[in-house]
């Protein structure tokens, strides 16, 4: 059996998100799997690792949490997500109900009304020409259309971002920032409890379709609001930040961005490639249900294993020119979204948004320039921009 | 090892020496079809591996599960009988000579 080389990094620490990719590189050549003796957790970077723990649901599992803490061994710090934090064949069915909820022909009824909003959104970025493109857009545009396709309600939305940083950071090990958020967290769990139920969902919109669906018997009664949550928890935060990688890609890469003002169609992919050069969702826990054996080497039951997601996008043994932002690469693989059953659900939801934005861009920008520094904002799992000052000129 | 034929909306033919046990989808992105985009990786969720499948194949294909008939009503370019996601076909040796067309777009 081969020996797993022990590392003192830690993975979670504001010098290591300042500049993570140097460290994924260590990670990545140490070998297929790591010890990270300050969190007593194990680790996998490359690409082909990654994507094989994603892909054995059962050995790696999700309902002992995705995060460094063991339910097994202590108890969540919010009631056990019924979908994130399950396994199948409990998970079969209420992924089903996502999935059903958040479809490709739901999202043909929804793409006229995300373009008209990523449009009017550029048009008054337009006018006013230099803003901060994380508040004023990548925060602005989800925003301004995800929402209202939930059903939420107009007031209370402030607390949708702190929520999802919350839930994120809490993903993470007992530091300061997983402590802070929860600390500061009653009255936004208070907020989201109370938008999860039927009564406060709209007609039409994604949260009342889940609960539409324990009428016919596919979740329960009690189930509905639990899945509500689920989207109420990863479905702006991440798309923010998606959105921001993609606008700082295309503001720091000029050539990328002559290339998708010649040719709009490239917007998704462009779109598709900033969650692979970025990865939003940098990382992800599992727990192993019995002994297992990753690249030579020999692991326990009950170990948390850390997947560098963001590491696995740029691993030179899966992509050529991982650190390169190539708009028209083949990004079909990359695991910016995860991979397997769990595989993010809103994905559809993401790549709408995505496209919308950089399509609008590209055909009514002319030139983005950086004008300020950007300042990055530190998450235990998210990765993404407080602050990117710019100026945009019209076509 | 079977061989698949994939015809492009332009009617060009590209025949292609797949592996037993992978999927279409899988054949068709590893030799670069660009008409298969396969966002999601073969998790039934996306419909943009969309294929026409040549209509003497059809018969032989596993019955599609309502998950992927659902997925179908979704596909960007027409939904015809013979429509199918290419990532729920799963290769075994009798698919030698299969026959697929490929629609104009997937978004």
């Amino acid at each position: 059996m081969t020996e797993i080389p022990s590392l003192d990094l830690d993975p979670f620490s504001i010098e290591f998100f300042d500049n993570p990719h140097p460290v994924h590189e260590v990670l990545r050549e140490a070998g297929p799997v790591v010890r990270l003796a300050k969190w007593n957790i194990y680790g996998v970077a490359r690409y082909a690792e990654v994507h094989a723990v994603l892909n054995d649901p059962i050995a790696f599992c999700s309902s002992r949490g995705v995060g460094l803490s063991d339910f097994a061994k202590e108890p969540p710090w919010r009631p056990q997500s019924i979908i994130l934090e399950a396994d199948p064949p409990e998970h079969t069915r209420t992924r089903a109900v996502l999935n059903r909820v958040l479809s490709p022909s739901v999202m043909k009824q929804l793409r006229s009304s995300f373009v008209a909003a990523a449009e009017a959104r550029v048009d008054a970025l337009l006018a006013k020409g230099s803003f901060d493109a994380i508040a004023d857009l990548a925060e602005a545009y989800p925003l301004s259309v995800f929402p209202d396709a939930l059903g939420l309600k107009p007031e209370g939305r402030e607390n949708l971002l702190p929520y999802a940083g919350l839930v994120f950071n809490a993903f993470g090990p007992p530091n300061q920032l997983r402590q802070d958020a929860i600390a500061r967290s009653a009255p936004h769990q208070a907020y989201v409890a109370e938008q999860c139920q039927r009564e406060n969902l709209a007609p039409g919109g994604f949260g009342a379709c889940i609960h539409a669906q324990a009428d016919s018997g596919d979740i329960t009664a009690a189930e509905a609001p639990l899945l509500v949550r689920s989207l109420l928890s990863a479905g702006l935060d991440t798309t923010v930040n998606g959105i921001g990688a993609a606008v700082y890609c295309l503001a720091r890469f000029p050539d990328q961005w002559a290339r998708l003002r010649n040719d709009p169609t490239l917007a998704r992919n462009a779109f598709e490639e900033a969650v692979r050069f970025e990865s939003p969702v940098q990382t992800f826990f599992r727990t192993t249900t019995r002994d297992v054996e990753i690249g030579g080497a020999r692991i326990g039951e009950g170990e948390k294993i850390l997947m560098f997601l963001a590491a696995a996008n740029r691993d030179p043994r899966r992509w050529d020119n991982p650190d390169q932002y190539d708009i028209t690469r083949r990004t079909s693989g990359h695991v910016g979204y995860g991979s397997g059953v769990h595989m993010c659900v809103g994905q559809l939801v993401a790549r709408l948004e995505g496209e919308s934005v950089l399509t609008a861009l590209a055909k009514r920008v002319a030139s983005i320039k950086i004008t300020g520094p950007a300042t990055r904002r530190f998450n235990n799992t998210l990765r993404g921009l407080e602050s990117l000052p710019i100026t945009i000129k019209a076509a | 090892m079977p061989s698949i034929n994939f015809i492009h909306p332009d009617n060009r033919s590209e025949r292609i020496e797949a592996t037993i046990g992978d999927s279409v989808m899988q054949v068709a992105t590893a030799h670069g079809i660009d008409e298969i985009v396969a966002e999601c990786g073969g998790n039934a969720m996306c419909a943009t591996c969309h294929v026409y499948v040549d209509e003497g194949w059809l018969p032989r294909l596993a019955a599609m599960s309502e998950e992927e008939n659902e997925l179908l009503d979704g596909v960007a370019a027409e939904r015809r009988p013979n429509s199918r996601l290419s990532c729920q076909i799963k290769l075994t040796p009798e698919f030698d000579g299969l026959v697929v067309r490929l629609p104009d777009r997937q978004i």
